[in-house]
Parts: structure tokens; sequence; C-alpha cells
């Protein structure tokens, strides 16, 4: 369970103000997208509207299209809801549900959508997630204390059990290790690698290193100003971009001389 | 697995209506009405006064108790009203702003906490509750004060005939600046405690005192705050009633303040409801509409101070 | 150490904005000036008979002056300034105490010996004057209680829960989760603050009128003085649950809503969860303001000496007005004490019911709190 993400010239506003401008991309299905570029540039913006989670803050809105294995988010008859079902999500920061234990964590996304499961489904579903985000054997004899007693890494791996439990096809991830330290984002980006052979991953990064070790692909961002909107520069294999990028702009980013 | 749905022939989609589940929608639509329904009360509070207290502005003059019409009757009230709040005010705000500066800027931390407890609990004490104390505990003991306030200031009117029982409306006044200390209290100290460490410290390095420190950087930046807390404690001694129907011996007007005599609204339409009948009743009611319309006049400047301040400051 | 870079007696200042230096003042001085100035005011008043509030009120006098003067003397005027506001300030507090101490002292001191079982399990149906006159004169037990008063305050108050709690939950639930900022949302919170001011006997007119039209003119029963109490309860209710949304971290909802959970799920299964115990606590403590209420209960719901616990018909009793009226209208007025002792005591339970429900306020968002730390 995998699909490829397919955008047509997508803006998005807030209000009146165009935020981002004409992105048009293609995101491969297994594989590691990595998005970069400096503050403001609208990438975490972008990413949502990769699962319609923009539409949370009031004004937001997109034109344009974003087909996933051809079948189009924004079409007139589609419930954000289901999208987002499809299309998992983890946050900058860890953000467990402080009123639940680890196991109803996990479970969250379907015990919340109304689904019945059996003890043993939930016990296997429990597991299977947590070990798809390494962190099985860390908690596995305390699934039942609070969630938010788990360290920063940890809690973050959780998000991702939790992500995951509800079998998505797509992965977004908006700077996941953001605010967390060093042996905590290894284990992150291990993670990540590994999360690849079974969905497509998004991840928007602050750290150009970070996006050279876990992705395939690399698009970057740039914004002329600001006030302007953000746009997309350029999208290609992460060791071209890093390495050969076409573009001036993408060169001076990655070699460090602005952002 | 269909996310969504095939994009075959989409002309340009139209910014269409979003889908939205109906329980969603069933739920938003429950949230929005009890917001509605609040603004409806408040309405129908005052249409319903209206509506009952219309006969008493229509009918004859001297069918209206006292026999010279709404307005003869409501302005004694108006200005006891007004008088005891006033005294209330004036006795309660110093103390307020000395409570609010002791718990920001003087007591010890660890003893703030439970010091403003007790504040709060002093609001918590039910209305009779400070009724029955000032009329069985305070007023015997102003007896004394009245009567040489009469000996000494007597050629002033508002201190002619000490009342020798205390059942004044200066005690009222006392009593009502008890009740209204914990609202001033909580807004200053809200606003005390708002002030930018950055001012405090600015005038702490140039050697200001303690007090300097408070005068030139914690009472300006508080202002709006204190003003706005002594609007809320005018809006709530106006419309108490417990305390002033008790320990008021209510009568006519007179400016002898330390005499029995006087009454103000709530205490008038509290001591009369419950034997009044016909057209009586609905000069209570009509009384009780110009308590209210004063009442929101009052809490509307007060808020819109407080807000503003609160714009102003960024906090919430 | 290094010797001091500034001599105390001598401070440089470069700024030159100070024409008063401020020179250290022994520390405990004020305590010294404190205790003579009680002890002058004592002497004062040993020789014109004494009064403890006389001499509580002359020796703080003596007391602001002396020890302006001192500090002013020792340390300087501007010293002496802030002495003299310490004190004001510190006296403002203790002044507040007085009336608290007072009025908590007089409720129990003239309410506990009310309190009997018979008090609790009793009413005062059928009571006359003469039971009053044998208690005085004779020595007789107290008769008669406060049942009626106590069923009636847990019934009224418990309808205008009802009332209240569910409208003003989803007014808050409009404000922080849909209205946010919108003019709606804007007015809505303007009108509740404004609401807040409302008097409470202006309430009590509202539920009569009210009542009066829809089911005849004089209508008075438990209901009608419940609608009383929401109208009082809501504003409170609203914004202390706005206020425990609100502090809802928002990233709790955007992760509930990337799991695909509509929104109206995501608030009743984390939102509310999450603020669960903050919201209870609020709406304590909207009870506990509430229960005391005694003047729109007056008007709404009367007066009765006979236990009656339909709140749909006719007048009930409840402990603020049981008290109001036996303090006001004794039963007996040629022998007062006893039904000022019955008023104490109605208002003494008054009093336990409000600080327990305080302290369970804060208990409920201590103990219930989401562990959120590490």
């Amino acid at each position: 369970m995998s699909k490829r993400i397919e955008v047509n010239d997508l803006h998005v506003y807030y209000g009146n103000f165009l935020a981002v401008e004409g992105v048009s991309m293609t995101i491969e299905a297994k594989s590691v997208t990595a998005f970069i570029g400096p503050s403001g540039c609208g990438k975490s913006t972008f990413l949502r509207t990769l699962n319609r989670m923009h539409e949370v803050i009031p004004g937001a809105r997109v034109e344009g299209d974003v087909l996933v294995d051809g079948e189009n988010l924004y079409g007139p008859t589609v419930d954000p809801v289901n999208v987002r079902r499809q299309v998992g999500m983890v946050f900058q920061r860890p953000n467990p549900f402080p009123t639940m234990s680890i196991k109803q964590n996990v479970l969250a996304g379907v015990t919340l959508n109304s689904k019945k499961l059996s003890n043993s489904a939930a016990d296997e579903l429990t597991e299977r997630s947590l070990r798809g985000a390494n962190l099985w054997e860390e908690v596995k004899d305390r699934l039942d204390k609070p969630g938010s007693g788990l360290s920063g890494g940890q809690q973050q791996r959780l998000c991702i059990a939790r992500a995951i439990a509800i079998q998505p096809e797509i992965i977004l991830m908006d700077e996941p290790c953001s605010a967390l330290d060093p042996i905590s984002t290894l284990a992150i980006e291990d993670l990540i690698n590994e999360l690849k052979d079974q969905y497509t991953v998004v991840i928007v990064t602050h750290n150009m290193q970070q996006a050279a070790r876990v992705s395939d692909r690399t698009a970057f961002f740039n914004i002329a100003g600001t006030g302007k909107p953000g746009k997309l520069i350029e999208l290609a294999d992460t060791q071209t971009i890093f390495q050969n990028p076409t573009q001036k702009a993408t060169e001076d980013y990655v070699s460090g001389r602005f952002g | 697995m269909s996310i969504g749905q095939e994009v075959t022939n989409t002309p340009k989609p139209a910014p269409a209506k979003p889908v939205r589940r109906l329980a969603d929608v069933i739920f938003a639509g429950t949230a929005r009405s009890s917001g509605i329904l609040i603004l409806l009360v408040l309405v129908g509070v005052a249409a319903f006064l209206i509506i009952e207290a219309m006969p008493a502005f229509t009918a004859d003059s001297k069918d209206i108790a006292g026999g010279k019409g709404f307005f003869s009757y409501i302005w004694p009230l108006v200005f006891g009203t007004a008088v005891s709040s006033i005294i209330a005010i004036v006795l309660a705000t110093p103390v307020a702003i000395g409570i609010a500066l002791f718990i920001s800027h003087y007591a010890p931390r660890k003893l703030a906490g439970p010091i403003g407890f007790v504040i709060d609990l002093l609001a918590a004490v039910p209305s009779v509750v400070f009724g029955m104390w000032g009329l069985q505990v305070l007023a015997p003991q102003m007896g004394p004060v009245y009567k040489w306030l009469e000996n000494n200031l007597g050629w002033i009117p508002i201190f002619a005939q000490g009342s020798t029982t205390g059942r004044t409306i200066v005690t009222a006044s006392i009593v009502l600046a008890v009740m209204i200390l914990p609202i001033i209290t909580s807004v200053s100290r809200e606003v005390f405690l708002q002030t930018p460490t950055l001012h405090e410290e600015a005038a702490l390095a140039l050697g200001a005192t303690r007090w300097e420190m408070i005068r030139t950087a914690v009472l300006p930046f508080g202002r709006p705050g204190i003003i706005g807390g002594i609007m809320l404690g005018l809006g709530r001694a106006l419309g108490e009633t417990m305390a002033v129907a008790i320990i008021l011996s209510p009568g006519a007007f007179t400016w002898a303040l330390i005499n029995s005599g006087n009454s103000t609204i709530p205490a008038d339409i509290a001591l009369n409801f419950p034997e009044a009948s016909g057209l009586k009743l609905n000069t209570l009611i009509a009384a009780g509409l110009v308590l209210f319309v004063i009442t929101l006049i009052v809490n509307m400047i007060a808020r819109y101070i407080v807000d503003r301040r609160r714009e102003f400051s960024g906090a919430n | 150490m290094t010797t001091a870079l500034v001599t105390p007696e001598e401070p440089k200042l470069d700024h030159g904005i100070e024409e008063n230096p401020v020179r250290p003042a022994p520390r405990f001085a004020w305590l010294i000036v404190l205790l003579a100035s009680f002890a002058a005011s004592a002497a004062l008043f040993a020789a014109l008979g004494f009064s403890i509030v006389g001499v509580i009120i002359v020796g703080y006098v003596i007391y602001l002056i002396a020890v302006t003067v001192t500090y002013s003397a020792m340390a300087g005027r501007r010293k002496g300034t802030d002495q003299l506001m310490r004190s004001l300030i510190y006296g403002a507090f203790v002044l507040a105490l007085i009336p608290l101490v007072s009025v908590l002292w007089t409720v129990i001191s003239i309410g506990a010996p009310a309190i009997s079982a018979d008090f609790l399990t009793k009413d005062m149906y059928g009571l006359k004057g003469v039971v009053d006159k044998a208690v005085v004169e004779q020595g007789a037990p107290l008769q008669g209680g406060a049942l009626h008063a106590i069923l009636g305050t847990l019934i009224i108050t418990a309808i205008a829960t009802l009332i209240s709690v569910p409208i003003g939950l989803f007014t808050a639930i409009y404000l922080v989760e849909y209205g946010k900022t919108s003019r709606l949302a804007k007015s809505i919170r303007f009108f509740v603050d404004v609401m807040t001011g409302i008097p409470s006997i202006v309430a009590g007119l509202f539920a009569f009128s009210l009542f009066g039209i829809l089911f005849g003119i004089g209508t008075k029963n438990g209901i009608a003085g419940a609608v009383a109490l929401a109208v009082l309860m809501i504003p409170t209710v609203v914004r202390n649950s706005e206020e425990m949304l609100r502090i809802v971290p928002n990233e709790l909802r955007e992760a509930s809503l990337a799991l695909g959970v509509p929104v109206w799920k995501t608030v009743t299964k984390i939102v509310i969860p999450t603020a669960a115990s903050g919201l209870a606590s609020g709406v304590t403590l909207a009870i506990a303001r509430v229960i005391g209420e005694t003047a729109p209960l007056l008007l709404a719901v009367g007066v009765t000496m006979k236990t009656n616990v339909d709140p749909f018909n006719g007048p009930m009793n409840t402990l603020a007005v049981y008290a109001y009226n036996l303090f006001k209208f004794p039963l007996n007025p040629g022998y007062r004490d006893p039904s000022l002792e019955r008023a104490w005591g109605a208002v003494l339970l008054l009093v336990i019911f409000v600080v327990l429900l305080n302290l369970l306020a804060r208990f409920i968002a201590k103990v219930f709190a989401p562990k959120t730390g590490r």
C-alpha cells in the first residue's frame, strides 16, 4: 500500500494572501521525498495541502489539483476526513494524547473512528504499529502507562506508530526531528528509511544534512521576499540537488550561501 | 482503496461547498445555537422586564405608590443606589489596590497563592451572610461613631442626626465595600502581575526603591485595569440586594446619610415584592428595569476598558 | 572577598538623576518602631480608658508617622516614603482580613449551636411563636429545622446546573472551536461578560415575569428559581470553560484531525477529556457562586415553611431565603433569639457548602489534571 502523488499547478491562499504559487510535482510511491528551503517559503504549508490539514487554519484554501493515484483530493464530493485517513501526518513537536495510555494512543485513530476491535486484534495492531515505529522493545512492558511519560524521541516514534496504525498510503512529516536531540533524531531517520518500504514518505526539514541522509528525491522551495508567495524551484534526485542543481538559487542555498 | 473520485471530466472545479459530515454539522450547529441562545436570553431579560414594566409607565401618576408618578417614585431610589455604591467604591478601591500590590509585589511568593484563595473566599461568602453580619455585628459598632460625627460635624447636612442603631446607608455601604473588594482586587492583581518585568527591573536598576518602582512602572501600566476593576465593582455594588435590604432601615429621601432613611432600587424591590400585587408589582419590575439599564451601561463601559487593555497588552 | 566597590555611606550615582541618595537602614528598625507605636498607643488608652479598637487604630497611625520619620532620618526621604507605602499596603491586607475573620467567627459561633439532628431533619411547618417563647423563658430545646431549605437548595441548584452546563459548555465550544474571532463570537464574548454583571435581583424579576407571562402572573416555583439562577450561572460557566478549552494545545487537535477523526469527535474525545478537570472545577465554582443567592429566589420561588420537593409546583425554600426570612421576620418578634439562631445555623450550612465546593474545585483541578510533563 503506497501511492504516487501528482500535484498540478497548486496555489495556496490564506484569505486573499497567496502563500504558495503554482506548484506542480510528482512524488513517487515507496520513496522518501524531502522538502527544503528557507523559513516562510511555504514548504510546510504545501505539505499540509497534501492531506487537507491546511483547512484547519481559518481562511486557508487552495486552487489546483492533488491527485493520489489519479484521484483528486480536492474533488467536490471528497470528505477531508477520508483524505486524512489515507494520508497520515507527523508533526514538529511530539503530541501524544495526554489522557491516553501508550496503547490507547496507538489505537486512537482506529477507536476514535468508532471501529470496534477485538482484544486480540487490538493487541496485534498495537504490536505491529509499535514494531513498525521501532518502539515496541522499549515500551512493551508499560503499554498502560501514559504516553507523555516517554522521552521526546520515544514520543515522536509513538506518534509515528499512531499514524501507521490507521494504515495510510502516505505519511507526511513536518520537521519531525526539530524538537529532538541528535540520538533521537538518528532513531527517527533510521525509521524513515524503513518506512519507505511500505509507504510514500514526504518530509519537510530545515536540516539539509538530514534531507541528504534520508531522502531519495529533494524539492527546494524558495521565496522572493516577505509578502511574496513561496515557489517550488526545483525537484530532482537528492544527489542532483546537492551536487549538481540546475538552478542558481538551489546551489546558493545548498552550499550555505543564504538561508 | 479509493480516496477521492476519478478526475475524468473535471471542468476546473468551482470552489464547491466543502463536504461536511452530518454529525459535524449537527455538533457545530448545536454549539452555535447555544451561543445565540445566550444572546437571546439577554434580549429576553430586557423584553420580559419591559413587557411587565409597561403598566407602570403608562398608568395614571396618582396610582403609582407615592401618588406622584413613576419618576417621583424612582429618583430617590436611584439616588440611594448611586450614593451607596459610590461610598462603597471610595472605601474599597484604596484597600483593594493595596491588597493587589501586596499579593503581586510584597507578599512572599509562597504566600501569594493562599492569600489569593482567602480573598476569593471573601467573594464566595453569600451576600445574605454579609447582610446579617452587617446588621448584627457592624451596625451596633457604628452607632457611637455616628453619634460622634453628629456631635462634631453635625453642621454638615450629611452628618446630621446620627443613628444610634447604625442601620444607615453608610453602614450598608461599608458592607458593600467589603463585598466588592475581591473583584477590584482580582482584576487589579491580574494587571499588576502583567507589568513587563523589564520595566520593573529597569526601575530597580536605576536605584528606585520598591515604591518608586511601583509608582513609575506598575501603576501607570495597570491604570486601565484598575479603572476596569472599579467599574466592575461599581456594577456589583449597584445591584447588590441583600446587604442593603437587611441592614438599612429604609425611608424617604434624606441628605442625612448617617441616619436611617433612603433606600436603593434592589433593596426596595426585595422588601416590597413578596407582598406586592397589581400595579405595585409592575412598578417594582419597572424599577428593576431601570436598575438593569444602569448596570448594563456600567458593565459595558467596564468591559470595554478591560478588553481594550487586554488587546493592548497582548495578554489574554 | 575583595573590598566593596561602592562605599555604602555614599553611593556614587553617575547617572545623576538621584538627588536623594538612599542609605541602608537597619533591617528590623520597622519592627522596633511598630512595637514602640503600639506601646505608646496602649499607654495613651490606659490613661483615657481602654478600648482595643482604639489602641489598634491609634497605634497604626502613630506607626505610620513614626516609621516615615525614622526611615527618612536614617536612610533618606525616599526610603521614608517607601516604608510608609509598604506599611499602608500591609495595612490594607490586614484590614481586609478583619471582616472576613469577623464574619466567619460570627457564623460559626452563633450558627454552630443551632445545628443538631433535628435541625437537619425537620422543617418549620406548623411552628408557632410560642415555641420560641418557651425556648427563651424555659430553656426548652430549639424546635423546627431547615430540612425543607436544604432540599430546596439542592434541588434548585441542581436544576440550574443542568440548564447552565450544556448551554455554557456548548457556547464555550463554539467560541473556541468554531467562532474564534468571528463577529458572532466576539459579540457573544462581550455580552457574556456583560451578563456576568446582571444584578441577581434582575435575574429574579426576569424569571418571575417569564413565568408570569407563560403560566399566569404570580407563578412561583422551583423551576422559575432555577431559571433565574441559570441566567446568573451561564456566563460563569462559559468563561471558565472557554479558558479551559483554550489551553488545550492545538497540537492535540491537529494530531486527532490528521488521524482522520472528524471535528466533533476530536472535540468530544480529545479536547474535552484533556480539559475535563478544568471544566469540572469551573462548573463547581459556578455552582458555589449561585448556591448562596437570595434575592432572585425570594422573588421567583417565594417562601414556605413546609417541605416541598416538587419544583414544578408551588413555593419552595432555600437556605439563603430561609436565613433571610427568619432574620428579618422572626417566628416570634417578641423573642427573636431562637429565630436568629436558626438563621445563623442555615447560613453556617451554606458557608460550609460554599467552602466545600471551592475546595472540591481545587482538588479536581489538581488531582485529575492530565499529566503533560515528562
